[in-house]
């Protein structure tokens, strides 16, 4: 069964993986040293398929895509968060990771057993029976999603025109740049 | 008609674009440095794509630079062969990305400049549409060489008046910092206007850009002007795009009188905590560290400077020149010789210890006074050491006095 494991406000992604520990890009080591200071135990209790519930503003900071790497490696299924920094956000929907914005994340109980619903963007907190729902995706981020990934977008359409879809206006003639 | 940052990405695509549009456009400067471009050099393998503007890229090594450590070397390995294997000559060495790249005229006014580094807004001062994103998106960059955007909505600072004695651009961005909050301007441009912007210098502008992502904006955004193009004169950058706010609507505005404000502190963790560095005076405090993409200019050393001459500070202090051009003019004005007397450590350019992993690493509940960007817990060193955020004079008062100090006590 899947658990939550939840943190506060304003989560930065120094915290998610510290700079001492992101001098790689190995998924595993960056996924051993997830929230290493924040909370020790978290790497070595995750287990694949739990969830991260947080308040505002999660992945604050730098730009580090490690931060999502480690995540990932842990075996985090989602991210649900009140609200999330604009580029873990876009870090995370380019990498394939489930983010979620869900007003009550933050309310969610550390520990509780909790079922996902991906394709529904649900959860549902076992003990109490809250079904919590969550914000559809924007929709550049469903598109690059529906790829698995923006490489894959990129591969699928030989350019990004795909994020846009038909209202997209592809780049301007070699003359202007 | 629209905000700087409509206009900046409207003159770019050559139609008018207004916030809350998905964009593709086409990027003007793709920046990696050293321990993001293995990351991206990843992700262009696995996208089976070369650069296509090799001319336009650009490496830096200012993280962990010289290496500290075998795994940093590695990273550094790893990023010149994907230099030397994608055909990029730009490969700087010289300082921090978000000073050396306007230094060398790789960038120009109008120009959109995408960056594996959160601070890349710093290059906002120069009227460019300058963001981070993370190791995916800028692979993206380098392989199309565009990106897509969401045409943000703006924030402005309207600045007006004159800064008192003592009070520099580092106090005002934490005033605006505190004001706006850490998410006040999440997913959005700050454009920085008002009758005092003339008077900043391209130094102070690049300060209170480079801190528009911990407001958590997409840039951080003024128009450039003659002071703009007189500081890249001879630099070979490129021909501007000068475009200006036009009727622009704003979701917000600040407004903000130089007059009034003092020297400010930042406290551990938060970076919207600002408030006067008199109300905290006294606390004692184990490091200083003067430098960084936000203050480690020439008018930054100077400040210190002006301050500590003649005196030895009381606490271990460390100063890092942003780039080598900054490190030969505070020699040359005689900046280094005086702080170096004064018993500072003066290293070579980078981002030093701004990251916690070398020059100055923070031990169990020691306590720096900083002129970084950013408070984080645990930044520079053990989880339980505090990072306070200030002003180059601000951080060079409190060496002298080993506690936090108004510098208008020193003067």
């Amino acid at each position: 069964m899947a658990r939550a494991w939840r943190f506060g406000d304003f989560v930065n992604t120094d915290q998610i993986i510290p700079g001492r520990y992101n001098v790689t890009t190995n998924p595993g080591e960056l996924g051993r040293s997830c929230f290493i200071e924040l909370r020790p135990e978290f790497a070595q209790q995750v287990r694949p398929g739990d969830l991260i519930v947080a308040g505002e503003d999660f992945g604050c900071g730098s730009s580090r895509e490690h931060a999502v790497i480690a995540i990932q490696a842990a075996g985090v299924a989602a991210v649900l968060a009140a609200s999330f920094a604009r580029i873990f956000y876009r870090n995370a929907i380019n990498r394939g990771l489930p983010v979620l914005e869900c007003s009550l994340a933050g309310t969610v109980e550390d520990g509780a057993e909790v079922e996902l619903d991906p394709i529904r963007g649900t959860v549902r907190e076992l003990a109490t029976d809250r079904l919590l729902t969550t914000s559809p995706l924007p929709e550049f981020a469903t598109r690059i999603a529906l790829h698995g990934g923006v490489l894959e977008l990129v591969r699928a359409h030989g350019s990004l025109n795909g994020v846009c879809g038909p209202s997209c206006d592809p780049a301007l003639p070699a003359a202007s740049q | 008609m629209g905000t700087l940052a409509e206009e900046i990405l409207s003159a770019r695509v050559g139609r008018q674009l207004i916030a809350g549009e998905t964009v593709v456009v086409p990027v003007d400067v793709v920046m990696s440095h050293d321990t993001t471009t293995a990351l991206v050099a990843e992700g262009m393998a696995d996208l089976g794509r070369g650069v296509a503007r090799p001319d336009r890229g650009v490496v830096v090594f200012d993280h962990i630079t010289p290496a500290a450590t075998v795994a940093a070397a590695e990273q550094q390995q790893r990023a010149r062969k994907f230099a030397a294997d994608q055909g990029i000559a730009n490969l700087l060495t010289d300082g921090i990305s978000h000073q050396v790249l306007p230094e060398h005229g790789l960038i120009a006014p109008g120009d959109v400049v995408v960056g594996a580094d959160s601070h890349t807004v710093t290059m906002g001062a120069f009227g460019a549409f300058a963001t981070g994103m993370g190791s995916t998106d800028v692979a993206v960059a380098y392989a199309t060489g565009e990106s897509w955007l969401r045409v943000p909505e703006t924030v402005a600072v309207q600045i007006d008046g004159m800064f008192p004695t003592g009070v520099e651009a580092k106090d005002l961005i934490l005033e605006i910092v505190r004001r706006i909050g850490s998410d006040g301007a999440r997913y959005q441009s700050v454009e920085y206007c008002g009758s005092a912007i003339a008077q900043l210098s391209i130094g102070d502008r690049m300060t209170l850009c480079n801190m528009a992502v911990e407001m958590g904006a997409k840039v951080g955004l003024i128009a450039a002007d003659d002071a703009t193009l007189s500081w890249l004169d001879g630099r070979g950058s490129r021909a501007p795009r000068l475009v200006q706010a036009h009727d622009p609507g704003y979701s917000r505005v600040e407004r903000i009188e130089l007059d009034g404000l003092e020297p400010m502190v930042a406290s551990s963790p938060r970076v919207d905590t600002g408030r006067p560095v008199r109300e905290l005076a006294g606390m004692t405090i184990d490091q200083v560290f003067i430098g960084t993409c936000t203050n480690g200019r020439l008018a930054d050393f100077a400040a210190a400077a002006a301050i500590l001459e003649g005196h030895q500070v009381a606490v271990r202090t460390v100063a890092v020149p942003a780039s080598r051009e900054v490190y030969m003019a505070s020699l040359r004005a005689g900046y280094i010789e005086t702080l170096v007397a004064s018993g500072v450590n003066v290293e070579s350019p980078g981002c030093g210890p701004c990251l916690g992993r070398h020059k100055g690493v923070l031990g169990p509940g020691e306590r720096a006074v900083t002129t970084m960007s950013r408070n984080f817990r645990g930044r520079m060193g053990d989880p339980s050491s505090e990072i306070y955020l200030a002003s180059p004079a601000t951080a060079a008062a409190s060496a002298l006095t080993g506690h936090l100090t108004d510098p208008r006590e020193i003067r």
